[in-house]
């Protein structure tokens, strides 16, 4: 790279400008399909002039992005600190028992995408787990066990 | 005569039913055709209570707390149509004229605070611009545009204020540094990848005062020549998003932001970037990185941001909460600022309190309060019947300090000195039913998982520590296990280049230094002291057992038997140790012991 920052107009800026849009438009991908299809990023990949891998290694780097389709509900499971004190490894166990898989998984019949997070920022309800949009605080496990069947029947809304 | 109900709905807001209560407000008001207007406001930091609801009137403000759906009818009948208050909801009394003056305050949870950062938070409506200007918003700006540029920036200086989001550099000091730097273009980035697991502070100011942040990014960019800036805001915040593009379109619509701004010769515009994931992006070369659509790995220092950072232009980055100092500095003067706080350490701090504690939520206090008045005096002590152990300040990168260490005043170089930081403000309470063996585990986890790969001693190293822990946890800890861990810190810290990996054994040295005996036991007597390590522990049904058979039919694995009404015992062998079993038990028959101990 040059000491100089490029001058506004010319082909190394332009470059950069492309550059700096990648995210946001991996972003875009992933919100019409919920997921990024192959297909998608090779045709992303020419419009903006960027080599497919480094679009490869930009999107493996960020946790945001995926390769597979999410389930109807994603279930985020937090895992910050307030949440671990709190008792977010027998959540996280509760939640593998009775859906029967694991954390960064889908059930079989496509209904339920399992996600580990960081942090949800809403710590003084933890423990806490996020069904799509919808946040459940101050969880036990029995409380889960009734939120997780509930959702098995579909029965949990926005 | 009720002038307003307002509700708090930021995400912690909503999270604990907010949604409800303003739907069953709206409903109930409209079934007694009573016209009150119902304004959305951010959080008032008293997240144990929400849903937070406030009846404003001539008299004065009634805070109510935990008004779920059910509890508003006894409101709107008793409150607001009898005009009598609801005593066992109420939270809060406080005055009209002067927000510091709340008069009677069931927790004596706001009187030891003081609130700048926080000044609107709870109060206003985040998504009107009118609210913030009517608290004085943009005068900060107007104030500074009157100003030569030096004079900010010197006004920002005398007030002591330093960077918020955990090191601590003095925010006048780099302001300067931007200003004088020769360059044609030049950003300011505003810091909002919040990422520390147990805080949220960033995030309340964002949803419920938005309009703060850009204030002090215009003046910011004023005072060092920038006519473009970012917010790099964590893709977990929607609200958060949402709220700031909301602000953003209102102030230039006002002439804060854009062309000319307020007729000046200066203008300056704000693009929101949003995260995609990341926690090495809240380093701020890392997240020039990912601003430029690069994977948001930290590039050596020199050059700083200030010679050459984002797009290779100089660049200014600040901190959500240090950008939102930056109004009420210019409205109000450096001086009245630097009453607050003591030596090196100026103003106020916020805190998210998390944890083991009573009253869990935002907090705003005058730097160099000791730990133990935030702890107790405002935050009530343990939420649980042991007492608090320690507490866990700056995340990830900060350390744990145990209850003999909380005479310590909070201030940057207090905190230092115990081996934690001020952080960026989390501070998660843990009791004597929390193993450090387990924590430290628990935040090398975190960092093995978001290091960046970059450097050998953070991608490595941390993983190296988090298996000498991961077995001593497990009962297989060895005798030079300790000390190999603690070499190995040293060794991670040193051979790192950016702020993840220097701070990430921050959590594990200072554990193993206030609490080498848990360590030691778990290695020499294969005992978990807080019971927290499974491999360490053991279930036994004692005689209060009454034969319920409440704990066999929830046990997942079956490892139950016994008679009805007679005595029921558990198969080692086949217990999985979830718990479920003690949760079941109405007659609390069930003890959680160490391996060796035999009921």
């Amino acid at each position: 790279m040059d000491d100089v920052p490029p001058v506004s107009g010319s082909h190394q800026a332009k470059k950069i400008v492309e550059r700096s849009k990648l995210i946001p438009r991996l972003q875009k991908i992933q919100e019409k399909n919920g997921y990024l299809p192959e297909a998608e990023i090779v045709s992303l990949a020419e419009e903006l002039g960027i080599p497919l891998s480094s679009i490869y290694g930009v999107a493996t780097f960020y946790t945001q992005f995926r390769f597979q389709p999410l389930g109807k509900y994603v279930l985020k499971i937090c895992h910050g600190t307030a949440c671990h004190v709190n008792g977010a490894v027998k959540m996280s166990e509760v939640i593998t028992e009775v859906l029967g898989i694991d954390e960064g998984q889908t059930t079989p019949d496509g209904l339920v995408t399992v996600e580990r997070v960081a942090c949800l920022g809403c710590c003084s309800l933890s423990p806490v787990i996020m069904i799509n949009d919808r946040v459940f605080g101050k969880l036990d496990t029995a409380k889960l066990r009734d939120i997780l069947d509930k959702l098995k029947r579909g029965e949990i809304d926005d | 005569m009720i002038e307003y109900i307002s509700i708090g709905m930021n995400s912690c807001g909503i999270a604990a039913g907010a949604k409800d209560t303003y739907q069953a407000l709206v409903k109930g008001l409209k079934e007694r055709s009573l016209d009150i207007p119902i304004k959305v406001v951010g959080c008032a930091g008293m997240c144990y209570r929400e849903p937070l609801v406030d009846v404003v009137e001539g008299s004065g403000i009634t805070g109510y707390g935990g008004v779920t759906a059910d509890n508003v009818e006894r409101i709107i009948e008793e409150h607001i149509v009898k005009g009598s208050q609801v005593q066992d909801l109420m939270v809060k009394k406080a005055s009209r004229s002067d927000p510091d003056d709340i008069r009677w305050d069931m927790d004596m949870f706001f009187k030891k605070q003081k609130k700048i950062v926080l000044e609107n938070s709870g109060i206003i409506d985040p998504e009107q611009i009118s609210e913030y200007m009517d608290r004085g918003g943009y005068h900060g700006l107007r104030k500074a545009l009157s100003m030569a540029p030096p004079e900010v920036v010197s006004e920002v200086d005398r007030s002591g204020l330093r960077g918020r989001g955990g090191a601590g550099f003095p925010t006048g000091l780099k302001w300067k540094i931007t200003m004088e730097a020769k360059a044609n273009k030049k950003y300011v980035i505003c810091n909002a990848d919040e990422g520390d697991p147990g805080a949220f502070m960033d995030r309340n100011v964002l949803e419920g005062d938005p309009h703060r942040v850009i204030e002090g990014m215009t003046i910011g960019a004023y005072a060092v020549g920038s006519d473009e800036g970012y917010i790099y805001c964590r893709a977990e915040y929607p609200l958060a998003i949402k709220r700031l593009s909301i602000a953003i379109d209102q102030a230039k619509e006002k002439g804060f932001l854009g062309k000319n701004i307020l007729g000046s010769d200066f203008s300056f515009d704000i693009h929101i970037k949003e995260g995609a994931g990341a926690f090495v992006c809240g380093e701020e070369t890392a997240l020039m990185n990912s601003i430029e659509g690069k994977r948001g790995m930290p590039r050596p220092r020199p050059p700083y941001p200030s010679e050459k950072g984002l797009f290779g232009a100089s660049t200014m980055i600040n901190n959500v909460e240090t950008w939102a100092n930056v109004p009420w500095i210019m409205r109000k003067g450096a001086d009245r600022y630097a009453e607050f706080g003591v030596d090196r350490s100026k103003g106020t701090k916020v805190f998210a309190l998390a944890g083991k504690v009573r009253r869990g939520g935002n907090v705003e206090v005058p730097m160099g309060m000791p730990i133990r008045e935030i702890l107790y005096d405002i935050a009530g002590g343990s939420s649980t019947d042991r007492d608090i152990k320690a507490v866990q300040f700056g995340g990830p990168s900060g350390g744990c300090l145990p209850s003999t260490l909380f005479d310590t005043p909070v201030t940057y170089e207090d905190l230092t000195k115990t081996g934690a930081i001020v952080g960026s403000g989390g501070m998660v309470v843990m009791d004597e039913g929390t193993c450090m063996v387990d924590i430290a585990r628990f935040f090398l986890d975190f960092t093995v998982k978001e290091s960046c790969g970059k450097c050998t001693f953070c991608r490595l190293g941390t993983r190296r520590m988090w298996e000498i822990l991961d077995r001593i946890s497990e009962g297989k800890g060895r005798e030079e296990d300790v000390s190999a861990l603690e070499s190995l810190a040293y060794d991670v810290k040193a051979g790192s280049l950016c702020g993840l990996g220097q701070t990430a054994p921050n959590p594990v040295l200072t554990t193993l230094r206030y609490f080498k005996d848990e360590f030691m036991s778990h290695v020499n007597d294969k005992e978990c002291p807080a019971h927290v390590c499974k491999p360490l522990m053991r279930f036994n049904i004692t005689d209060r057992c009454v034969g319920c058979t409440a704990c066999a039919r929830v046990c997942p694995v079956k490892a139950i038997s016994g008679e009805v009404k007679l005595m029921h015992v558990i198969d080692q062998e086949a217990c999985i140790k979830c718990g479920s079993c003690v949760q079941a038990c109405k007659f609390k028959a069930i003890e959680i012991t160490g391996i060796k101990e035999v009921a």
